[in-house]
């Protein structure tokens, strides 16, 4: 657990947080601006951003037209030229508009150009389903950018963590895509008041456990430990591993723990084929192959498009209780 | 629409009138190095040095030259598949572009990019783009910062007239309007987008595009150099100035094929036309013309010029195929940064 986390003594919300490090940020670097949609008077339609304009003007809080290619190509630009942009992309389903942009010239440029040019900028968009938002508005796209040379992938699961991250991310020489679950924005958790980051490809251990590892991503890391108090009930102690960024991948700590408990489930939110569960589901089978006790596990969002229906939304993510019963098999206690 | 800028005979004379007889030379060198640093490039392909692909630039050098002539050393600009002329012009050396194009380590990019991504910063060049209208939103952040910056930098966007299929040109050309950004789009029309004629794909005036988002429009002769400098003076004293984005289009042609593997290309276009550009509306002889008309220079300096530019690009191809290839384990770095 992190130690800063459990001293802190006050709580604030994950919108709070990541408006706490823009602005912490924006301040200790004039460089630093805000580029999207509805960003400034609007502090975008989740007030993540509400009253950063009020105190950065318009300049490095500016309104873009509906045009996530042309303003995350703009980004890239200032990026090269010495500016360090902060995109927002209001639904991470709008990321494919902004592909070119990210996968072609962002990630792209620093190799293609044997190292002479660089884009230090982040891309801020969300994930996440069962908002009754529908296929268009509740996708977790993370996996087909945590496909992509030259770009890091990160996937805050608390305030603490999303504000220590995205200060890093701002830091960072190259294209970064921050990834915020739309459902946490309200979830409160200590964040302490001082300055601090927490580094990329280092995993945080968010329960200790002996049985088995649930390792888990951004909204799926409240599922595992939801799932892990169940597990408890019923005398199995789970071990949640929440890798907070996809790339850099913190494999040895995952690896570690499931050498440890010998059994290992991911729970991740994107669609379970070809995504984040197949890659560190493989990480696991490659480095602990024996000492596992059980097949390595994949939970992610069902192979479809996300359903508007609550009675059918529902069905298409991991709950605590799937991800328990699932466990209980693994362990042979069905 | 905010203002036409005017291409009246007497303008450009005005601004040519202080144009020095060596910063004319200049330009005709470097409108023959680019050439002949082609000729070297389609040689190199033939025989099986060059590995991957090469689009020529032939037939457009006075596009190139005379634009990047009319820009600070400091000006960014960003280029196309189609980008020896722009990269070359805006000061990139000869050698470095060779060992790029071979793929050895002291090319421009240690030979990660090759041909289609000669990227040099410290000349202003933030790199061609392998992706149709793929600069647009590099060059149009890069004017988005040097104005934050308060730099007086331009920027020029670089793109053949296939990039007006591209709907995030217009995305960027709507902000540059919207925030007055200093960023000058040129569009070099060499009638053809790949494999076809530009007029079978592209509805409606060109001139409407810039247009519709109150970004003042240019248009020029883009075989003629005089033209294409005094123009582009003009309207990077305007954009320099503050008065927001400017669209040139170049009026040019692409002497070869797409690349230098479309050589059989008689279903596009036909010979006789490309005869008619290559022997009346050829870059080089019309500037030879007008040099040695109007008594600038005589025949022997231009054949020194040649000589000159020869000779650099002889050494330069010289330098690349001994150049060394880049160790396996350069593979993965400059991933990150």
């Amino acid at each position: 657990m992190s130690m800063l986390s459990a001293v802190a003594d006050r709580e604030i919300t994950f919108a709070q947080a990541v408006r706490e490090a823009l602005a912490e940020e924006m301040r200790r670097d004039p460089t630093v601006f805000i580029l999207g949609e509805d960003v400034a008077e609007a502090g975008t339609p989740f007030k993540v951003l509400s009253g950063l304009v009020e105190e950065f003007g318009p300049e490095r809080v500016t309104d873009t037209p509906i045009s996530e290619a042309g303003f995350t190509g703009i980004a890239v630009g200032a990026a090269m030229t010495g500016l360090r942009p902060v995109v927002d992309i209001m639904f991470g389903d709008f990321l494919p508009l902004a592909m070119d942009q990210i996968v072609n010239q962002a990630a792209k440029v620093h190799y293609m150009s044997g190292g002479k040019l660089r884009a230090p900028m982040v891309v801020r968009t969300n994930l996440g389903a069962t908002r009754r938002s529908a296929a268009q508005h509740s996708q977790s796209l993370h996996a087909l950018l945590s496909h992509i040379p030259g770009l890091k992938v990160v996937l805050p699961s608390t305030p603490y963590d999303a504000k220590g991250l995205l200060k890093t991310a701002i830091r960072d020489e190259n294209p970064v895509v921050f990834f915020e679950d739309k459902l946490m924005f309200q979830l409160k958790g200590p964040v302490p008041e001082g300055e601090y980051t927490i580094p990329f490809g280092v995993a945080d251990v968010k329960r200790q456990g002996t049985d088995i590892t649930l390792v888990a991503t951004s909204s799926m890391v409240q599922v595992a430990l939801d799932a892990a108090r169940i597990l408890e009930k019923d005398g199995i102690s789970a071990e949640v591993i929440d890798p907070r960024t996809t790339v850099p991948l913190d494999a040895r700590t995952i690896v570690e723990s499931a050498k440890k408990t010998g059994r290992a489930i991911v729970v991740d939110e994107g669609h379970e084929r070809y995504g984040v569960t197949a890659e560190i589901a493989s990480v696991i089978a490659e480095g602990a192959f024996y000492h596992l006790d059980a097949p390595v596990r994949r939970m992610g969002a069902m192979n479809v498009p996300v359903p508007f229906s609550p009675a059918l939304e529902d069905l298409t993510v991991p709950t605590g209780e799937r991800v328990a019963a699932t466990a209980r098999a693994l362990c042979g206690r069905t | 629409m905010r203002r036409t800028a005017p291409r009246t005979e007497t303008q450009q004379a005005d601004t040519l009138q202080g144009v020095a007889r060596e910063q004319w030379l200049q330009m005709y060198e470097q409108m023959i190095r680019i050439r002949v640093f082609e000729e070297q490039v389609n040689e190199l392909y033939r025989s099986a040095k060059m590995p991957g692909l090469a689009h020529l630039y032939s037939g457009q050098e006075a596009s190139a030259v005379g634009i990047c002539q009319a820009l600070r050393p400091d000006d960014y600009i960003t280029s196309t598949h189609r980008g020896h002329g722009h990269c070359l012009a805006k000061g990139a050396r000869v050698d470095l572009m060779f060992a790029e194009l071979l793929g050895k380590t002291p090319g421009y990019c240690r030979g990660k990019g090759g041909s289609m991504h000669i990227a040099d910063p410290e000349a202003g060049n933030l790199g061609a783009n392998a992706i149709v209208g793929g600069g647009a939103g590099i060059a149009t952040g890069a004017a988005l910062s040097a104005k934050r910056r308060g730099s007086g930098q331009v920027s020029v966007c670089f793109f053949g007239e296939g990039a007006l299929g591209q709907g995030v040109l217009y995305e960027v050309m709507n902000m540059a309007a919207l925030w007055t950004l200093p960023v000058i789009y040129v569009c070099e029309n060499n009638l053809y987008n790949e494999y076809t004629h530009y007029s079978e794909v592209t509805a409606g005036e060109l001139r409407a595009r810039p247009a519709a988002f109150g970004i003042r429009c240019a248009e020029v002769d883009g075989q003629d150099v005089r033209a294409v400098y005094a123009t582009t003076r003009r309207v990077v004293e305007q954009v320099r100035g503050g008065e927001g984005p400017a669209f040139l289009i170049s009026n040019t042609y692409r002497f070869f094929g797409h690349h230098v593997g479309d050589v059989n290309r008689a279903y596009y276009r036909s010979k006789d036309e490309e005869q008619e550009w290559k022997g009346q509306r050829d870059p080089l002889a019309i500037m030879a013309g007008w040099l040695t008309g109007d008594g600038i220079a005589d025949v022997g300096t231009l054949e020194e010029i040649e000589r000159r530019a020869r000779a650099e690009v002889a050494s330069g191809v010289e330098f690349a195929l001994a150049a060394p290839y880049p160790d396996p384990g350069e593979v993965d770095q400059h991933v990150y940064a």
